[in-house]
Protein backbone atom coordinates (compact mmCIF):
# COMPACT_ATOMS: atom_id res chain seq x y z
CA UNK A 1 0.00 0.00 0.00
CA UNK A 2 1.66 3.23 -1.09
CA UNK A 3 -0.64 5.33 1.92
CA UNK A 4 -1.91 4.26 5.12
CA UNK A 5 -4.84 6.06 4.51
CA UNK A 6 -7.93 4.02 3.06
CA UNK A 7 -11.65 4.93 2.36
CA UNK A 8 -13.63 2.84 5.03
CA UNK A 9 -16.19 0.46 4.09
CA UNK A 10 -19.86 1.98 3.41
CA UNK A 11 -18.68 5.25 2.23
CA UNK A 12 -19.20 5.91 -1.74
CA UNK A 13 -18.36 2.59 -2.07
CA UNK A 14 -21.70 1.76 -4.03
CA UNK A 15 -19.88 2.06 -7.44
CA UNK A 16 -16.88 1.18 -9.46
CA UNK A 17 -16.22 5.42 -10.73
CA UNK A 18 -16.22 5.84 -6.74
CA UNK A 19 -13.87 3.62 -5.21
CA UNK A 20 -11.40 4.61 -8.35
CA UNK A 21 -11.69 7.90 -7.62
CA UNK A 22 -10.83 7.63 -3.94
CA UNK A 23 -8.05 5.43 -5.05
CA UNK A 24 -7.05 8.58 -7.59
CA UNK A 25 -7.75 10.70 -4.67
CA UNK A 26 -4.83 9.05 -2.74
CA UNK A 27 -6.21 6.50 -0.73
CA UNK A 28 -3.90 3.66 -0.05
CA UNK A 29 -6.80 1.14 -0.30
CA UNK A 30 -10.38 1.34 -0.81
CA UNK A 31 -13.48 -1.00 1.04
CA UNK A 32 -16.64 -1.47 -1.07
CA UNK A 33 -19.72 -0.72 0.45
CA UNK A 34 -20.91 -3.77 1.94
CA UNK A 35 -22.15 -6.63 -0.44
CA UNK A 36 -24.24 -9.49 0.41
CA UNK A 37 -25.95 -12.91 -1.41
CA UNK A 38 -29.04 -10.93 -2.42
CA UNK A 39 -29.91 -7.53 -3.34
CA UNK A 40 -31.11 -4.84 -0.70
CA UNK A 41 -32.49 -1.37 -1.23
CA UNK A 42 -31.86 -0.38 2.67
CA UNK A 43 -34.18 1.32 4.87
CA UNK A 44 -36.27 4.15 4.31
CA UNK A 45 -35.25 7.81 4.82
CA UNK A 46 -33.70 9.63 5.95
CA UNK A 47 -31.09 7.48 5.97
CA UNK A 48 -28.52 9.92 7.50
CA UNK A 49 -28.75 12.96 9.63
CA UNK A 50 -26.11 15.49 11.21
CA UNK A 51 -25.49 15.65 14.77
CA UNK A 52 -23.36 16.73 17.16
CA UNK A 53 -20.05 15.58 16.73
CA UNK A 54 -21.18 13.72 13.43
CA UNK A 55 -23.17 11.90 11.66
CA UNK A 56 -26.22 9.12 12.76
CA UNK A 57 -26.74 6.13 10.37
CA UNK A 58 -29.04 4.07 8.98
CA UNK A 59 -28.11 2.97 5.25
CA UNK A 60 -29.24 -0.74 5.36
CA UNK A 61 -26.95 -2.21 4.00
CA UNK A 62 -28.10 -1.47 0.14
CA UNK A 63 -26.44 -2.97 -1.96
CA UNK A 64 -26.73 -4.93 -5.81
CA UNK A 65 -25.70 -8.43 -4.48
CA UNK A 66 -22.27 -10.04 -5.05
CA UNK A 67 -23.85 -11.10 -8.31
CA UNK A 68 -23.82 -7.44 -9.58
CA UNK A 69 -20.70 -6.27 -8.06
CA UNK A 70 -17.78 -7.85 -9.94
CA UNK A 71 -17.67 -5.31 -12.22
CA UNK A 72 -17.41 -2.48 -9.99
CA UNK A 73 -14.33 -4.34 -8.11
CA UNK A 74 -12.87 -4.32 -11.65
CA UNK A 75 -13.43 -0.25 -12.68
CA UNK A 76 -12.21 0.38 -8.79
CA UNK A 77 -9.11 -1.22 -9.57
CA UNK A 78 -8.62 0.97 -12.07
CA UNK A 79 -7.15 3.46 -9.94
CA UNK A 80 -4.26 1.78 -8.78
CA UNK A 81 -4.92 0.65 -5.24
CA UNK A 82 -5.95 -2.32 -3.76
CA UNK A 83 -9.92 -3.36 -3.56
CA UNK A 84 -11.06 -4.70 -0.67
CA UNK A 85 -14.50 -6.04 -0.29
CA UNK A 86 -16.57 -5.57 2.44
CA UNK A 87 -19.38 -8.77 2.86
CA UNK A 88 -21.98 -9.39 5.11
CA UNK A 89 -24.39 -12.38 5.47
CA UNK A 90 -26.88 -14.19 7.82
CA UNK A 91 -24.01 -16.44 8.46
CA UNK A 92 -20.87 -18.09 7.81
CA UNK A 93 -22.73 -19.94 4.53
CA UNK A 94 -23.47 -16.68 2.88
CA UNK A 95 -20.59 -14.87 4.09
CA UNK A 96 -18.50 -17.79 1.97
CA UNK A 97 -20.80 -17.85 -0.90
CA UNK A 98 -20.25 -13.66 -1.54
CA UNK A 99 -16.20 -14.18 -0.66
CA UNK A 100 -16.00 -17.03 -3.44
CA UNK A 101 -18.17 -15.02 -5.59
CA UNK A 102 -15.94 -12.02 -6.00
CA UNK A 103 -12.52 -11.43 -7.05
CA UNK A 104 -11.31 -8.12 -4.86
CA UNK A 105 -7.65 -7.84 -2.95
CA UNK A 106 -8.93 -8.78 0.00
CA UNK A 107 -12.14 -8.93 2.40
CA UNK A 108 -13.19 -7.21 4.71
CA UNK A 109 -16.29 -9.18 6.70
CA UNK A 110 -18.53 -6.67 8.09
CA UNK A 111 -19.86 -8.38 11.74
CA UNK A 112 -20.65 -4.96 13.10
CA UNK A 113 -23.31 -3.22 11.11
CA UNK A 114 -25.17 -1.94 13.94
CA UNK A 115 -28.59 -1.55 12.60
CA UNK A 116 -29.46 -4.59 10.53
CA UNK A 117 -31.81 -7.03 11.13
CA UNK A 118 -29.64 -10.64 11.88
CA UNK A 119 -27.05 -9.18 10.56
CA UNK A 120 -23.62 -7.31 11.00
CA UNK A 121 -22.81 -6.85 14.66
CA UNK A 122 -25.89 -9.07 15.25
CA UNK A 123 -23.84 -11.71 15.17
CA UNK A 124 -21.06 -10.14 15.29
CA UNK A 125 -21.47 -9.70 18.81
CA UNK A 126 -20.39 -13.27 19.91
CA UNK A 127 -17.35 -14.07 19.18
CA UNK A 128 -18.00 -17.43 18.70
CA UNK A 129 -19.66 -16.32 15.50
CA UNK A 130 -16.98 -14.26 14.54
CA UNK A 131 -14.50 -16.74 14.89
CA UNK A 132 -16.49 -19.30 12.90
CA UNK A 133 -17.21 -17.08 10.07
CA UNK A 134 -13.25 -15.75 9.43
CA UNK A 135 -12.28 -19.35 9.36
CA UNK A 136 -14.82 -20.28 6.92
CA UNK A 137 -14.10 -17.52 4.71
CA UNK A 138 -10.55 -17.74 5.56
CA UNK A 139 -10.34 -22.02 4.52
CA UNK A 140 -11.71 -20.73 0.93
CA UNK A 141 -9.94 -17.43 -0.29
CA UNK A 142 -6.43 -16.88 -0.92
CA UNK A 143 -6.48 -13.36 0.33
CA UNK A 144 -6.36 -11.07 2.87
CA UNK A 145 -9.15 -11.29 5.11
CA UNK A 146 -9.94 -8.19 7.87
CA UNK A 147 -12.65 -8.28 10.60
CA UNK A 148 -14.53 -5.03 11.11
CA UNK A 149 -15.72 -5.60 14.59
CA UNK A 150 -18.75 -3.68 16.45
CA UNK A 151 -18.06 -1.52 19.36
CA UNK A 152 -20.84 -2.37 21.06
CA UNK A 153 -20.14 -4.81 22.88
CA UNK A 154 -18.60 -4.96 26.67
CA UNK A 155 -15.54 -6.43 25.84
CA UNK A 156 -14.55 -5.50 22.07
CA UNK A 157 -11.24 -7.58 22.54
CA UNK A 158 -12.79 -10.81 22.66
CA UNK A 159 -14.20 -10.18 19.25
CA UNK A 160 -11.04 -9.16 17.68
CA UNK A 161 -9.10 -12.27 20.23
CA UNK A 162 -12.21 -14.51 18.13
CA UNK A 163 -10.84 -13.12 14.96
CA UNK A 164 -7.62 -13.64 15.27
CA UNK A 165 -8.73 -17.22 16.35
CA UNK A 166 -10.47 -17.82 13.09
CA UNK A 167 -7.00 -16.90 10.80
CA UNK A 168 -8.02 -13.40 10.27
CA UNK A 169 -5.20 -11.16 8.41
CA UNK A 170 -6.26 -8.27 10.13
CA UNK A 171 -8.76 -6.60 12.39
CA UNK A 172 -10.53 -3.29 11.69
CA UNK A 173 -12.01 -1.51 14.68
CA UNK A 174 -14.68 0.11 15.00
CA UNK A 175 -17.76 0.42 13.01
CA UNK A 176 -19.87 2.83 14.08
CA UNK A 177 -21.78 3.10 18.19
CA UNK A 178 -24.94 2.74 18.43
CA UNK A 179 -27.27 5.78 18.80
CA UNK A 180 -29.80 7.62 17.89
CA UNK A 181 -31.61 10.93 17.60
CA UNK A 182 -35.46 12.06 18.04
CA UNK A 183 -37.03 15.31 16.42
CA UNK A 184 -38.57 17.39 19.26
CA UNK A 185 -41.20 18.59 17.11
CA UNK A 186 -42.36 15.66 16.63
CA UNK A 187 -40.98 12.89 19.11
CA UNK A 188 -40.72 10.88 16.60
CA UNK A 189 -36.72 9.07 15.83
CA UNK A 190 -35.45 11.06 12.72
CA UNK A 191 -34.04 8.08 11.10
CA UNK A 192 -36.18 5.77 8.75
CA UNK A 193 -35.01 3.01 10.86
CA UNK A 194 -35.33 4.49 14.27
CA UNK A 195 -31.81 4.33 15.39
CA UNK A 196 -28.27 3.44 14.01
CA UNK A 197 -24.95 4.44 14.05
CA UNK A 198 -22.98 7.18 15.21
CA UNK A 199 -19.18 8.04 13.32
CA UNK A 200 -17.57 11.18 12.87
CA UNK A 201 -15.29 13.08 15.66
CA UNK A 202 -17.95 11.87 18.71
CA UNK A 203 -16.28 8.48 18.74
CA UNK A 204 -12.87 9.15 17.81
CA UNK A 205 -11.52 8.63 21.66
CA UNK A 206 -13.79 5.70 21.27
CA UNK A 207 -11.91 4.41 18.38
CA UNK A 208 -8.41 5.02 19.93
CA UNK A 209 -9.38 3.23 23.50
CA UNK A 210 -10.42 0.49 21.57
CA UNK A 211 -7.37 0.27 18.99
CA UNK A 212 -5.43 0.76 21.91
CA UNK A 213 -6.99 -2.46 23.76
CA UNK A 214 -7.15 -4.58 20.67
CA UNK A 215 -3.12 -3.46 19.60
CA UNK A 216 -1.84 -4.87 22.98
CA UNK A 217 -3.65 -7.82 22.71
CA UNK A 218 -3.33 -9.13 18.99
CA UNK A 219 -0.31 -10.23 16.94
CA UNK A 220 -2.33 -9.15 13.77
CA UNK A 221 -2.41 -5.87 12.83
CA UNK A 222 -5.06 -3.70 13.89
CA UNK A 223 -6.51 -0.49 11.15
CA UNK A 224 -8.30 1.86 13.06
CA UNK A 225 -11.27 3.93 12.00
CA UNK A 226 -13.70 6.21 13.47
CA UNK A 227 -13.70 9.92 13.48
CA UNK A 228 -10.61 10.59 11.62
CA UNK A 229 -10.59 13.55 9.82
CA UNK A 230 -6.65 14.91 9.76
CA UNK A 231 -3.33 13.83 10.00
CA UNK A 232 -3.31 14.49 13.76
CA UNK A 233 -6.27 12.17 14.28
CA UNK A 234 -4.64 9.47 11.83
CA UNK A 235 -0.91 9.93 13.87
CA UNK A 236 -3.09 9.54 17.59
CA UNK A 237 -4.65 6.44 16.25
CA UNK A 238 -1.44 5.21 14.90
CA UNK A 239 -0.08 5.78 18.42
CA UNK A 240 -2.59 3.35 19.60
CA UNK A 241 -1.43 0.72 17.81
CA UNK A 242 -2.93 0.93 14.31
CA UNK A 243 -0.97 0.18 11.52
CA UNK A 244 -3.36 1.53 8.94
CA UNK A 245 -6.20 3.92 9.03
CA UNK A 246 -9.71 4.28 7.34
CA UNK A 247 -11.61 7.55 6.62
CA UNK A 248 -15.25 7.56 6.07
CA UNK A 249 -17.41 10.31 7.45
CA UNK A 250 -14.96 13.29 7.37
CA UNK A 251 -15.36 12.38 3.14
CA UNK A 252 -18.94 14.26 3.43
CA UNK A 253 -18.97 16.79 6.20
CA UNK A 254 -15.31 18.15 5.93
CA UNK A 255 -13.30 18.46 2.33
CA UNK A 256 -15.17 15.18 0.48
CA UNK A 257 -12.21 13.20 -1.39
CA UNK A 258 -9.42 15.53 -0.82
CA UNK A 259 -8.81 13.79 2.77
CA UNK A 260 -7.17 11.44 1.83
CA UNK A 261 -3.88 13.18 0.49
CA UNK A 262 -4.39 15.98 3.49
CA UNK A 263 -4.12 13.03 5.59
CA UNK A 264 -1.05 11.32 3.95
CA UNK A 265 0.85 14.64 3.14
CA UNK A 266 0.61 15.93 7.12
CA UNK A 267 1.23 12.56 8.55
CA UNK A 268 4.59 12.41 6.04
CA UNK A 269 5.37 15.81 7.10
CA UNK A 270 4.75 15.00 10.93
CA UNK A 271 7.01 12.09 10.33
CA UNK A 272 9.84 14.23 8.85
CA UNK A 273 9.60 16.63 11.84
CA UNK A 274 10.12 14.04 14.22
CA UNK A 275 12.74 12.06 12.54
CA UNK A 276 10.90 8.61 12.70
CA UNK A 277 9.07 6.71 10.34
CA UNK A 278 5.68 5.38 10.09
CA UNK A 279 6.64 1.66 11.70
CA UNK A 280 8.29 3.88 14.88
CA UNK A 281 4.80 5.73 14.76
CA UNK A 282 2.64 2.34 15.41
CA UNK A 283 1.90 1.90 18.90
CA UNK A 284 3.98 4.64 20.28
CA UNK A 285 1.61 5.20 23.05
CA UNK A 286 2.04 1.76 24.68
CA UNK A 287 5.79 1.80 24.74
CA UNK A 288 5.45 5.55 26.18
CA UNK A 289 3.82 4.10 28.83
CA UNK B 1 -28.49 19.82 10.25
CA UNK B 2 -31.39 17.80 11.71
CA UNK B 3 -34.71 18.24 9.78
CA UNK B 4 -36.19 21.62 10.54
CA UNK B 5 -39.85 21.72 10.71
CA UNK B 6 -41.70 23.32 8.71
CA UNK B 7 -45.05 24.11 8.56
CA UNK B 8 -47.34 24.11 5.47
CA UNK B 9 -49.45 27.40 5.11
CA UNK B 10 -51.15 27.05 1.44
CA UNK B 11 -51.52 24.31 -1.18
CA UNK B 12 -51.91 24.51 -4.93
CA UNK B 13 -53.34 22.31 -7.32
CA UNK B 14 -51.08 22.87 -10.07
CA UNK B 15 -52.15 19.99 -12.30
CA UNK B 16 -53.75 16.76 -11.84
CA UNK B 17 -50.66 15.20 -10.65
CA UNK B 18 -48.92 17.90 -9.14
CA UNK B 19 -49.17 20.39 -6.01
CA UNK B 20 -47.36 22.92 -4.63
CA UNK B 21 -46.44 23.24 -0.76
CA UNK B 22 -45.88 26.91 0.76
CA UNK B 23 -44.07 26.92 3.92
CA UNK B 24 -44.03 29.34 6.95
CA UNK B 25 -40.43 29.61 6.20
CA UNK B 26 -37.61 30.25 3.21
CA UNK B 27 -34.60 27.98 3.74
CA UNK B 28 -33.24 30.87 1.42
CA UNK B 29 -32.21 28.67 -1.44
CA UNK B 30 -30.57 29.38 -4.99
CA UNK B 31 -33.01 28.35 -7.72
CA UNK B 32 -31.87 24.96 -8.69
CA UNK B 33 -30.90 23.83 -5.26
CA UNK B 34 -33.05 21.20 -3.48
CA UNK B 35 -33.91 20.10 -0.28
CA UNK B 36 -34.60 16.91 2.13
CA UNK B 37 -38.42 16.60 2.88
CA UNK B 38 -39.19 14.23 5.21
CA UNK B 39 -42.42 12.95 5.64
CA UNK B 40 -42.59 11.50 9.18
CA UNK B 41 -42.79 8.23 9.47
CA UNK B 42 -42.87 7.48 5.90
CA UNK B 43 -39.53 8.41 3.98
CA UNK B 44 -37.13 11.07 3.31
CA UNK B 45 -37.26 12.57 -0.78
CA UNK B 46 -34.96 15.20 -2.38
CA UNK B 47 -37.23 17.90 -4.06
CA UNK B 48 -36.56 21.57 -5.74
CA UNK B 49 -37.43 24.49 -4.42
CA UNK B 50 -39.89 25.89 -6.50
CA UNK B 51 -40.62 29.05 -4.62
CA UNK B 52 -38.32 30.43 -1.88
CA UNK B 53 -40.66 29.17 0.27
CA UNK B 54 -41.93 25.96 -1.36
CA UNK B 55 -41.82 22.90 -3.08
CA UNK B 56 -43.94 21.31 -6.11
CA UNK B 57 -44.39 17.66 -6.03
CA UNK B 58 -45.51 15.23 -8.43
CA UNK B 59 -47.31 12.02 -7.57
CA UNK B 60 -45.14 9.01 -8.10
CA UNK B 61 -44.91 6.88 -5.53
CA UNK B 62 -45.40 5.97 -1.94
CA UNK B 63 -43.27 8.86 -0.03
CA UNK B 64 -45.53 11.67 -2.40
CA UNK B 65 -48.50 9.66 -2.28
CA UNK B 66 -48.05 10.95 1.85
CA UNK B 67 -47.21 14.56 1.13
CA UNK B 68 -50.79 14.74 -0.73
CA UNK B 69 -52.32 13.32 2.03
CA UNK B 70 -50.90 16.68 4.33
CA UNK B 71 -53.04 19.49 4.84
CA UNK B 72 -52.75 23.24 5.44
CA UNK B 73 -51.28 23.42 9.40
CA UNK B 74 -49.30 20.21 9.52
CA UNK B 75 -45.58 20.20 8.68
CA UNK B 76 -42.71 18.53 7.12
CA UNK B 77 -38.73 18.15 8.43
CA UNK B 78 -36.91 20.06 5.75
CA UNK B 79 -32.74 19.43 5.28
CA UNK B 80 -31.63 22.29 3.23
CA UNK B 81 -30.66 24.08 0.86
CA UNK B 82 -28.42 21.55 -0.43
CA UNK B 83 -26.30 21.29 -3.69
CA UNK B 84 -25.33 23.79 -5.81
CA UNK B 85 -28.02 25.58 -8.11
CA UNK B 86 -27.67 27.81 -10.90
CA UNK B 87 -25.62 30.09 -11.78
CA UNK B 88 -27.20 33.30 -13.49
CA UNK B 89 -25.36 34.45 -16.55
CA UNK B 90 -25.89 36.58 -19.67
CA UNK B 91 -28.32 39.22 -20.46
CA UNK B 92 -31.05 36.92 -22.54
CA UNK B 93 -31.45 33.18 -21.24
CA UNK B 94 -33.71 30.73 -22.66
CA UNK B 95 -35.26 27.81 -20.20
CA UNK B 96 -36.04 24.87 -21.14
CA UNK B 97 -38.97 22.78 -18.94
CA UNK B 98 -40.33 19.31 -18.67
CA UNK B 99 -43.27 18.18 -16.60
CA UNK B 100 -43.09 19.12 -13.50
CA UNK B 101 -38.89 19.98 -14.17
CA UNK B 102 -40.69 23.82 -14.81
CA UNK B 103 -40.22 23.77 -10.91
CA UNK B 104 -36.62 24.89 -9.99
CA UNK B 105 -36.79 26.75 -13.33
CA UNK B 106 -40.00 29.13 -12.52
CA UNK B 107 -37.81 30.22 -9.24
CA UNK B 108 -34.82 30.75 -11.09
CA UNK B 109 -36.92 32.87 -14.04
CA UNK B 110 -38.19 35.20 -11.76
CA UNK B 111 -34.73 36.19 -9.97
CA UNK B 112 -33.23 36.43 -13.86
CA UNK B 113 -36.08 39.25 -14.49
CA UNK B 114 -35.57 40.80 -11.39
CA UNK B 115 -32.05 40.98 -12.29
CA UNK B 116 -33.22 42.67 -15.93
CA UNK B 117 -32.27 39.51 -17.79
CA UNK B 118 -34.44 39.19 -20.86
CA UNK B 119 -36.30 35.43 -20.29
CA UNK B 120 -37.74 33.23 -22.56
CA UNK B 121 -39.11 29.70 -21.67
CA UNK B 122 -39.47 26.95 -23.61
CA UNK B 123 -42.61 24.36 -21.87
CA UNK B 124 -43.38 21.35 -22.43
CA UNK B 125 -45.54 18.88 -20.59
CA UNK B 126 -47.49 15.85 -22.25
CA UNK B 127 -50.42 17.65 -22.52
CA UNK B 128 -51.67 20.72 -22.32
CA UNK B 129 -53.25 19.93 -18.47
CA UNK B 130 -50.00 18.86 -17.45
CA UNK B 131 -48.06 22.28 -18.42
CA UNK B 132 -46.86 23.29 -14.99
CA UNK B 133 -46.20 27.46 -13.54
CA UNK B 134 -47.47 28.54 -17.76
CA UNK B 135 -48.61 31.85 -16.06
CA UNK B 136 -45.50 32.33 -13.46
CA UNK B 137 -43.37 31.90 -16.86
CA UNK B 138 -45.37 34.43 -19.18
CA UNK B 139 -45.29 37.25 -16.44
CA UNK B 140 -41.78 36.98 -17.04
CA UNK B 141 -41.34 36.40 -20.88
CA UNK B 142 -42.16 34.97 -23.94
CA UNK B 143 -43.49 31.39 -23.92
CA UNK B 144 -43.14 28.42 -26.17
CA UNK B 145 -45.32 25.46 -25.48
CA UNK B 146 -44.76 21.87 -26.40
CA UNK B 147 -47.56 19.13 -25.71
CA UNK B 148 -46.91 15.35 -26.92
CA UNK B 149 -50.91 15.16 -27.83
CA UNK B 150 -50.80 18.86 -29.48
CA UNK B 151 -54.00 19.42 -27.45
CA UNK B 152 -51.69 23.21 -26.81
CA UNK B 153 -48.88 24.73 -28.86
CA UNK B 154 -46.69 23.14 -30.99
CA UNK B 155 -47.17 18.91 -31.30
CA UNK B 156 -44.74 17.04 -29.85
CA UNK B 157 -41.29 17.09 -27.81
CA UNK B 158 -40.07 19.93 -26.39
CA UNK B 159 -36.71 19.52 -29.06
CA UNK B 160 -39.26 20.26 -31.52
CA UNK B 161 -39.83 23.66 -30.05
CA UNK B 162 -36.29 24.49 -30.15
CA UNK B 163 -36.88 25.06 -33.82
CA UNK B 164 -39.32 28.15 -32.95
CA UNK B 165 -36.42 29.78 -31.05
CA UNK B 166 -32.82 30.99 -32.58
CA UNK B 167 -30.59 29.56 -29.76
CA UNK B 168 -27.78 31.35 -30.72
CA UNK B 169 -29.39 34.65 -29.33
CA UNK B 170 -29.42 32.87 -26.16
CA UNK B 171 -26.71 33.57 -23.49
CA UNK B 172 -27.19 30.43 -21.36
CA UNK B 173 -29.53 27.93 -21.90
CA UNK B 174 -31.22 26.15 -18.28
CA UNK B 175 -32.84 22.62 -18.65
CA UNK B 176 -34.82 20.50 -15.84
CA UNK B 177 -37.20 18.09 -17.12
CA UNK B 178 -36.85 14.10 -18.09
CA UNK B 179 -33.34 12.81 -18.51
CA UNK B 180 -34.37 11.89 -22.18
CA UNK B 181 -35.73 15.51 -23.24
CA UNK B 182 -32.28 16.94 -21.69
CA UNK B 183 -30.30 14.50 -23.54
CA UNK B 184 -32.59 15.29 -26.67
CA UNK B 185 -31.81 19.18 -26.02
CA UNK B 186 -28.37 18.51 -25.27
CA UNK B 187 -27.90 16.96 -28.69
CA UNK B 188 -29.78 19.49 -31.16
CA UNK B 189 -27.81 22.36 -29.24
CA UNK B 190 -24.18 21.02 -30.44
CA UNK B 191 -21.22 23.16 -29.95
CA UNK B 192 -23.16 25.17 -26.73
CA UNK B 193 -22.45 22.48 -24.09
CA UNK B 194 -20.63 25.07 -22.04
CA UNK B 195 -23.74 27.65 -22.23
CA UNK B 196 -26.53 24.87 -20.99
CA UNK B 197 -26.69 24.18 -17.71
CA UNK B 198 -28.88 20.96 -16.53
CA UNK B 199 -30.56 20.04 -13.50
CA UNK B 200 -30.23 15.99 -12.96
CA UNK B 201 -32.02 13.16 -11.05
CA UNK B 202 -30.38 10.29 -9.18
CA UNK B 203 -31.13 8.23 -6.06
CA UNK B 204 -30.19 10.85 -3.53
CA UNK B 205 -29.98 8.88 0.18
CA UNK B 206 -27.46 10.87 2.43
CA UNK B 207 -27.74 14.33 0.24
CA UNK B 208 -24.17 15.29 2.12
CA UNK B 209 -21.97 12.92 -0.68
CA UNK B 210 -20.81 10.49 1.57
CA UNK B 211 -23.49 7.43 0.49
CA UNK B 212 -22.59 7.27 -3.12
CA UNK B 213 -26.00 5.83 -4.39
CA UNK B 214 -26.23 9.07 -6.55
CA UNK B 215 -22.34 8.99 -7.93
CA UNK B 216 -22.11 9.61 -11.78
CA UNK B 217 -19.95 6.65 -14.29
CA UNK B 218 -17.54 7.07 -15.39
CA UNK B 219 -15.79 9.43 -12.75
CA UNK B 220 -17.75 9.49 -9.71
CA UNK B 221 -19.27 12.57 -9.77
CA UNK B 222 -21.74 13.10 -6.59
CA UNK B 223 -24.99 14.60 -7.70
CA UNK B 224 -26.16 15.52 -4.80
CA UNK B 225 -23.46 17.81 -3.58
CA UNK B 226 -21.39 18.55 -6.98
CA UNK B 227 -24.53 18.62 -8.18
CA UNK B 228 -27.68 18.45 -9.09
CA UNK B 229 -27.13 21.06 -12.03
CA UNK B 230 -23.92 20.56 -14.03
CA UNK B 231 -22.84 22.12 -17.26
CA UNK B 232 -23.75 20.09 -20.01
CA UNK B 233 -20.44 19.78 -21.06
CA UNK B 234 -19.18 17.93 -17.93
CA UNK B 235 -22.15 14.99 -18.77
CA UNK B 236 -21.09 14.56 -21.93
CA UNK B 237 -19.74 10.60 -21.49
CA UNK B 238 -21.48 9.62 -18.31
CA UNK B 239 -23.83 7.13 -17.53
CA UNK B 240 -26.50 10.06 -18.35
CA UNK B 241 -28.96 9.26 -20.23
CA UNK B 242 -27.88 5.68 -20.69
CA UNK B 243 -28.60 4.62 -17.50
CA UNK B 244 -28.95 5.60 -13.82
CA UNK B 245 -28.90 3.44 -10.31
CA UNK B 246 -32.37 2.66 -7.94
CA UNK B 247 -31.91 2.35 -4.18
CA UNK B 248 -29.79 -1.07 -4.20
CA UNK B 249 -27.42 0.06 -6.81
CA UNK B 250 -28.31 -1.79 -9.80
CA UNK B 251 -28.26 -0.21 -13.07
CA UNK B 252 -31.44 0.80 -14.78
CA UNK B 253 -31.12 1.21 -18.35
CA UNK B 254 -33.10 3.81 -20.31
CA UNK B 255 -35.94 2.23 -21.97
CA UNK B 256 -35.53 1.64 -25.69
Amino acid sequence: MESPVMLAAGILGTTGASLRRAALAGAGAVVTKSVGVAPREGHRGPTVVQVEGGLLNAMGLPNPSYRNFQEEIDIGRGGGAPVVASIFGAGAEEFVEVATGLDADGFELNLSCPHADRLGAEIGCEACNVEAITRAVKEEVNVPVWVKITPNVADVVSLGLAAERGGADGVVAINTLRAMAIDVESGMPILGNRFGGLSGPAIKPVAVRCVYDLASALEIPVIGVGGIASWEDAAEMMMAGARGVQVGTALGMIEGYGVFRSIAEGLSAYLDRKGIDLEELVGLARRAT
Amino acid sequence: MRPISARIVEIVQETPTVRTLRFDRTLGPVPGQYLMVWVRGIDEVPMSFSYRDGITVQLVGEATRAIFDLEVGESLGLRGPLGNGFTLSGERILLVGGGVGAAPLALLGEAAAEAGIEVTTLLASRCCDDLLFLKRFERIGEVVITTDDGSLGICGRASVGLSALRLQEFDQIYLCGPEPMMEDVIGRCAGMETKIQASIDRYFKCGMGICGSCSLDPSGIRVCVEGPVFRADRLAGTEFGRYRRGASGIKILRDG
